[in-house]
């Protein structure tokens, strides 16, 4: 879509996310480091006890609940953020994001490449932002249909089920090989860290941990396969949330051709969606309930977020520029209905250059 | 024990406790617990010199287990978490003691930079502060066994804070060879600012003093070493093992003495660089061994332009894909203005441009 801003606007826009970018950075400090030495804290304590209540079976729910929370809490509020950069200001190795390895199948280095530079960079770009349906969904109108998309629905739900699985695959880029402009050899370097990292992990919760619990390795086994599932399903909602629901906005190769940094914050804006909830949820969520946020300002530690929501939100509405939000269960509705709506062909043809038209009407 | 060492070091502990690792948890018991990582207690505090702005103290450290023990004249990275701005700072800073060997206790002479936050830290540090060690490193460090004695001659000459590593290999000959002695002619130049300003003052007149074939010269404020007095106090320098670690001045003085002999061994520490303006200086890229004027662009444009190729991802400062360690000099963020002069310290090379002269490790 064609920005509504002139290009002074845009940069004027642009100046102001800077001051506040700068303004958050500067004040960075001992706040920042206890929140998210508390948060690891709390997610091992979550954990410790998630596996000690294996040796309990009456426990066994309980204890895939800890265990599920503790998964969520690693991969969404420590792993990503830890991993974007948001914490490597302070020094510390463990919280740097060039030597932390989350608990996920897909190995960090590969995930920073397609989700710190190409995902951040190139947002809702298509052709691009290889985020936009994962090469497996079709999530755009301008992403032309074709009887494959028929299972859009089944794949969705697949994606989500084995979302870590999708994630770590996501390097590979299947989608090109299809389309013949990748080869199986630009994967090779690619397929033994992975490899890697799916051995290591593997160890962890389906052999080593099981076998510590003796002869209830079954039942142990069963539930680290299920927090990792409740993980998956989590994530995966979060996400989707995230860029997919209806106000969310995509962009064309062409549009972003030498843009300013006006344009680029503006892009991030559009393109995300946030999702409005309590406290809880957004540590849950690990603050991507704040996408907006985090596409503006994603080395800054997302506990900022919140903080700094109501004014971005402000800049944006003196803009003109829409600030996509909504409570859980309206944007994972609008993301349902969309994934299942352009499993269909278009109904009509699209008006040329008609925005208005391709703007739905919820949100 | 060893069966417990064995366990945590063992991939099957690294696979349990990931993502944290073993030395996470083992931290949260016991901060002096540890698997892989270095830490260490200060357990003494000693001052060398009152020197007014720049004081100096030699700091005992008891390392954990893991500490593989040094080679004398090897430095050590020193992570300090500083109270207050929740950043842990790391510093490099020469080893004084003698060779250790695992587990051994070390000690670490620190001068107290005026504008140096560790530094001044560590003089004034409390015993028992918690500090956060790297393995020993570095290869300016004594090849001869001291135990051996032998004929070849050695040399020292040092500046300074610089006199810390050659005393950690003095200390070293003086402890391991036969009675007490150094085996083998040893002349150690040292000079200071002031006899004020003289780190080990009283050591080094007791070593002067012992029959233990080690000549000291001590020179203070103007009265410098020179070629001539080089020339005077260790014949056939050129031809001698030598030791050097000094002030830049200094440092330049020995090198141009020594030609191109292979027989002189450097070793430079960095102090915080000063700006010296936006476009000047020299951009050094050293692993590839280059050096380009600053253009004042940023340092990944001109190592494009210098035909690197620096891995690199958004160009805009956000995905810390060329987050490079830049060893020395003065960078200026070109998103925040925000200037920092700190040595080895990683930096987002897309959004930093050098202020005046500069290393990077690309």
């Amino acid at each position: 879509m064609k920005p509504h801003l002139t290009p002074d606007q845009l940069d004027a826009f642009g100046a102001e996310m800077d001051a506040l970018r700068r303004r958050v950075l500067d004040d960075l400090g001992e706040d920042d480091a206890a929140y998210i030495r508390g948060i690891v804290r709390r997610q091992q304590q979550l954990e410790v006890l998630g596996r000690a209540l294996f040796y309990l079976p009456p426990a066994w729910p309980l204890a895939v609940a800890a265990l599920s929370a503790s998964k969520i809490l690693e991969n969404m509020e420590i792993g990503h953020n830890v991993m974007h950069g948001q914490y490597d200001w302070m020094g510390d190795p463990h919280l740097n994001s060039r030597i932390y390895e989350w608990d996920n199948v897909c190995p960090g280095e590969q995930w920073k490449y397609s989700h710190n530079y190409i995902h951040h960079t190139f947002t809702n770009v298509l052709g691009k932002d290889r985020d936009i349906g994962y090469g497996i969904l079709r999530m755009d109108e301008d992403q032309e249909w074709h009887p494959y998309y028929l299972g859009n629905p089944v794949y969705a739900l697949l994606l989500m089920v084995f979302f870590e699985w999708g994630v770590a695959m996501h390097d590979l880029e299947v989608e090109n090989i299809v389309r013949g402009t990748r080869t199986m050899e630009d994967n090779k370097a690619l397929h033994a860290g992975i490899m890697r990292k799916v051995r290591r992990q593997a160890l962890k919760d389906y052999l080593l941990f099981p076998a510590l619990t003796g002869p209830l390795f079954p039942l142990t086994l069963v539930g680290n396969a299920t927090a990792n599932l409740v993980r998956n399903v989590w994530a995966f909602n979060i996400i989707f949330c995230g860029h997919f629901p209806a106000g969310a906005e995509t962009f064309s190769e062409e549009e972003c051709e030498d843009e300013s940094r006006g344009h680029w914050y503006y892009r991030q804006v559009l393109g995300s969606a946030n999702i409005s909830g309590g406290p809880l949820f957004h540590v849950m969520s690990g603050n991507l309930s704040h996408q907006i946020e985090h596409h503006l300002f994603p080395d800054l530690p997302a506990k900022r977020y919140p903080e700094i929501a109501p004014e971005v939100r402000e800049i944006c509405e003196r803009y003109g520029i829409e600030y996509t939000t909504g409570p859980l269960r309206r944007q994972l509705a609008s993301v349902a209905r969309k994934i299942c709506r352009l499993a269909l062909p278009d109904r009509s043809p699209k008006p040329s250059g008609g925005q208005e038209a391709v703007r739905p009407l919820a949100a | 024990m060893v069966v417990l060492d064995r366990l945590v070091r063992s991939r099957t502990a690294a696979a349990l406790t990931s993502p944290h690792g073993v030395d996470h948890y083992l931290s949260r018991i016991n901060p002096m617990w540890a698997a892989h990582e270095v830490r260490a207690r200060v357990v003494d505090v000693r001052r060398e010199t009152d020197t007014p702005g720049a004081p100096v103290a030699t700091l005992t450290l008891r390392p954990t287990a893991t500490w593989r023990g040094h080679r004398a004249g090897q430095y050590v990275q020193v992570g300090l978490d500083l109270p207050g701005s929740a950043r842990r700072m790391t510093r490099c800073f020469s080893i004084s003691s003698p060779a250790s060997g695992a587990g051994e206790e070390i000690a670490l002479t620190v001068r107290a930079h005026a504008d140096g936050q560790v530094s001044k830290h560590l003089v004034d540090a409390a015993p028992g502060l918690l500090l956060h060690l790297s393995q020993a490193e570095g290869s300016f460090t004594l090849p001869v066994s001291p135990a051996t004695p032998g004929i070849d001659p050695l040399l020292f000459i040092t500046g300074g804070s610089g006199i810390t590593p050659a005393m950690s290999m003095l200390r070293t000959l003086l402890r391991d060879g036969y009675d007490g002695r150094a085996g083998r002619p040893v002349t150690f130049l040292h000079h200071a600012r002031s006899p004020e300003d003289q780190i080990y003052a009283a050591e080094l007149a007791r070593i002067a003093e012992d029959d233990n074939d080690v000549t000291v010269h001590l020179r203070h404020g103007d009265a410098r070493f020179s070629e001539l007095e080089l020339r005077r106090l260790a014949p056939g320098f050129r031809d001698t093992d030598t030791w050097a670690c000094g002030p830049a001045g200094m440092m330049e003085l020995v090198r141009a003495a020594y030609g191109d002999s292979p027989r002189l061994r450097l070793e430079h520490f960095k102090p915080p660089a000063t700006a010296t303006g936006s476009a000047e200086g020299d951009l050094r890229f050293a692993r590839s061994d280059r050096r380009v004027a600053n253009s004042g662009a940023s340092i990944f444009e001109q190592a494009e332009d210098a035909g690197l190729s620096p891995v690199f991802g958004c160009r805009m400062g956000i995905c810390f894909s060329c987050t490079t360690r830049k060893a020395e000099g003065t960078v200026r963020n070109v998103l925040s203005g925000a200037e920092s002069s700190l040595p080895d310290e990683d930096i987002q090379i897309c959004v930093s441009a050098p202020a005046g002269d500069c290393v990077v490790d690309l």
